[in-house]
């Protein structure tokens, strides 16, 4: 494959068509009659003008550049890489569900309805909430929703609270979405442990804290053994317990959030229910509540009358309104929706069982070759430093760039920011032990390498299409346009 | 090994500050703090007037990596801020006690005082092992 791919603009000559359209055989009207002057162009769309059989071969060689889940293993820290199964994408596509339209009177959607009503009790039962709203369309979407309903509580009960409270672990979704929510972040730093300071938060809580942010397991795969005591911290001082649900897949069907005090929560479904990750979405964000921020939630949500049937319920006057189209990204819902029966509870429960044991495994194996941040037994995630390999001049930033020769995607590095050179690998429970081996078996080459013969790693990638980019040019210098022809 | 200039005054945060005249101090970030960010991309810094008090968050820096927050180590009144890193955000790794420093303050209080919170250079060395 060649590095320096042509854009289609560049493969564009004047004549050339990728289609021939058939004569018309209506009567033309001139477009001038009936779009108003100021809404017609001026000269035609800089459209690429190439043969069917050159788009054909431009498109098939960009998609085969492509790395996905379907490609190889993607052990992407908090991203829960898990194999997005093949039936759901069969679900979504019965006419009953991909050809229907939101408006369309709710006697006709019945089915459509039934769905998403049991996904929002679903969901609500997992996480141990009393009402979800199915609209946000992203987790950061569903943060920045869940914060606008504590900030409408505080609101409605004549408090003007400031400011949400983050541990410095946390995803940078966490304090940008409190930012656009109108907030002001404070950032609690973590123990020796990796986890949240008790006498920290005691000395940050006041009359202003509108919440903490919290995501149990935390980044770096730890379960927060002290949340019962956080959570009283907290509401003591009057503020609500945000739980951001990125790491979801560690605990269903063994903990709920609910029960450990949080008040509002959201659910990543592209993550932890499976549906397809995608750089821009679409995804799903779902937010649960406990029961004093019902009023809040985003109208509507699908109510069940009586008589059994479903409908649209937008009585909610205190609501903070609709925070995406329709019902949200009702695609990726019924995705879920699939992936929920196809398991059940007692599947979930041993996703997540399985989630952990194959991270716990791979960090046994990987221990003696590099630093584990946080000795002691991880949830479904784990940190590892490469801290070592410095003195070998090998940098984190090195071994993820090697292991792209070995056909992987790497973990995420340099993330979270608390430990250096940070890697944090998320297996999840969709990869065979021999997977799970072969990865183990390059990281160790890999650190190897480092101390026999750095150069190979410094110069890695040699496989791929593109090799080390100038990152810092592309962000200080970014061509953000193209004129064509 | 990262640069610990001697002669200026360290805060935890990796800041440097840097007497230069009575009451204007010139800050920056550490060798050592240029270093974990990496390449630095962009530098937001307040505008000449802006009241600061010592521990504030008064910018941020941005690298490929991660944005990270500049907190001035003393109070007062910015002076005068690094023109050159609009255009030239690398001056921060390549001179960050030199070049790439980013802001003056003029103080508000005693500089005695002010100095008296940060650390000296042996202090932040031992503040990094």
């Amino acid at each position: 494959m060649k590095p320096d791919k042509a854009l289609i603009f560049e493969l564009s000559r004047p004549g050339r068509a990728a289609c021939s359209l058939s004569e018309c055989d209506v009567p033309e009207l001139d477009v001038a009659s009936v779009i108003p002057a100021g809404m017609l162009r001026a000269k035609p769309a800089e459209l690429p003008e190439v043969y069917e059989v050159d788009v054909i071969r431009h498109y098939t060689e960009l998609s085969r550049r492509n790395f996905g889940v379907d490609n190889g293993f993607y052990p992407l820290g908090s991203c829960t890489m898990k194999y997005n199964p093949k039936l759901n994408e069969d679900v979504a596509r019965l006419p009953g569900f991909a050809k229907i339209h939101p408006y369309q009177p709710e006697s006709g959607v019945q089915g459509a309805l039934e769905l998403l009503h049991t996904l929002q009790n679903d969901l609500a039962a997992l996480t141990g909430m009393d009402g979800v709203t199915l609209q946000p369309a992203a987790g950061a979407h569903g943060e920045w929703t869940g914060l606008m309903l504590i900030r409408a509580y505080h609101e409605s009960r004549g408090e003007r609270r400031m400011k949400v409270i983050v541990p410095d672990s946390s995803h940078g979704t966490n304090p940008a979405s409190a930012a656009v929510a109108g907030f002001e972040t404070v950032t609690l730093k973590s123990d020796e442990r990796g986890m949240v300071d008790l006498e920290a938060l005691k000395a940050a809580v006041d009359g202003d804290t509108a919440a903490l942010m919290l995501t149990n397991p935390s980044t770096l795969g730890l379960f927060e053994e002290r949340i019962v005591e956080i959570a009283d911290i907290v509401h003591e001082a009057g503020g609500l317990l945000y739980y951001d649900g990125a790491n979801s897949n560690a605990i269903m069907g063994i903990a709920r959030p609910g029960d450990m005090g949080f008040d509002v929560v959201h659910l990543n479904l592209h993550k932890t229910m499976s549906t397809p990750h995608g750089g821009g979405g679409p995804g799903a964000g779902p937010v649960g509540v406990k029961s004093k921020l019902l009023p809040f939630l985003p109208v509507p949500t699908v109510g069940r009358r009586a008589d059994g049937t479903f409908y649209w319920d937008g009585d909610r006057p205190q609501s903070i309104g609709r925070v995406k189209a329709y019902c949200g990204n009702f695609g990726i819902l019924v995705r879920a929706y699939a992936y929920i029966r196809t398991y059940g509870p007692e599947g979930l429960r041993r996703v997540s069982e399985c989630a952990v044991l194959n991270a716990n495994y791979m960090m046994h194996r990987l221990a003696p070759y590099y630093d584990v941040a946080f000795p002691g037994v991880c949830k479904h995630e784990f940190v590892l430093s490469g801290k070592r390999l410095r003195a070998f001049g090998v940098r984190t930033l090195d071994v993820a760039k090697r292991l792209l020769d070995f056909g992987y995607h790497p973990p995420t590095i340099y993330f979270p920011l608390n430990v250096e050179e940070s890697m944090m690998i998320e297996p999840t429970e969709t990869e065979s032990k021999e997977t799970l081996d072969a990865f183990v078996d390059a990281m160790i080459r890999i650190a190897e390498e480092a101390e026999t013969d750095p150069q190979l790693v410094l110069n890695a990638p040699y496989t791929t299409v593109v090799k080390r980019l100038d990152e810092a040019t592309a962000a200080r210098k970014p061509v953000l346009n193209c004129s064509c022809g | 090994m990262s640069e610990i200039r001697e002669g200026l005054a360290y805060s935890r945060e990796h800041e440097w500050a840097e007497k230069r005249g009575e009451r204007i101090v010139r800050v920056g970030i550490t060798d050592y703090a240029q270093s974990l960010l990496g390449d630095i991309v962009f530098v937001e810094l307040p505008g000449p007037g802006t009241v600061v008090a010592a521990g504030d968050s008064v910018g941020s820096i941005e690298s490929v990596k991660t944005v990270s927050e500049l907190y001035s180590p003393v109070g007062g009144t910015v002076t005068a801020v690094n023109e050159s890193l609009v255009d030239r955000p690398e001056l921060v790794n390549g001179e960050p006690y030199d070049g790439g420093w980013m802001i003056e303050v003029e103080l508000d209080g005693d500089a005695e005082e002010a100095f008296e919170e940060l650390l000296t250079a042996e202090g932040y060395r031992e503040h990094l092992a």
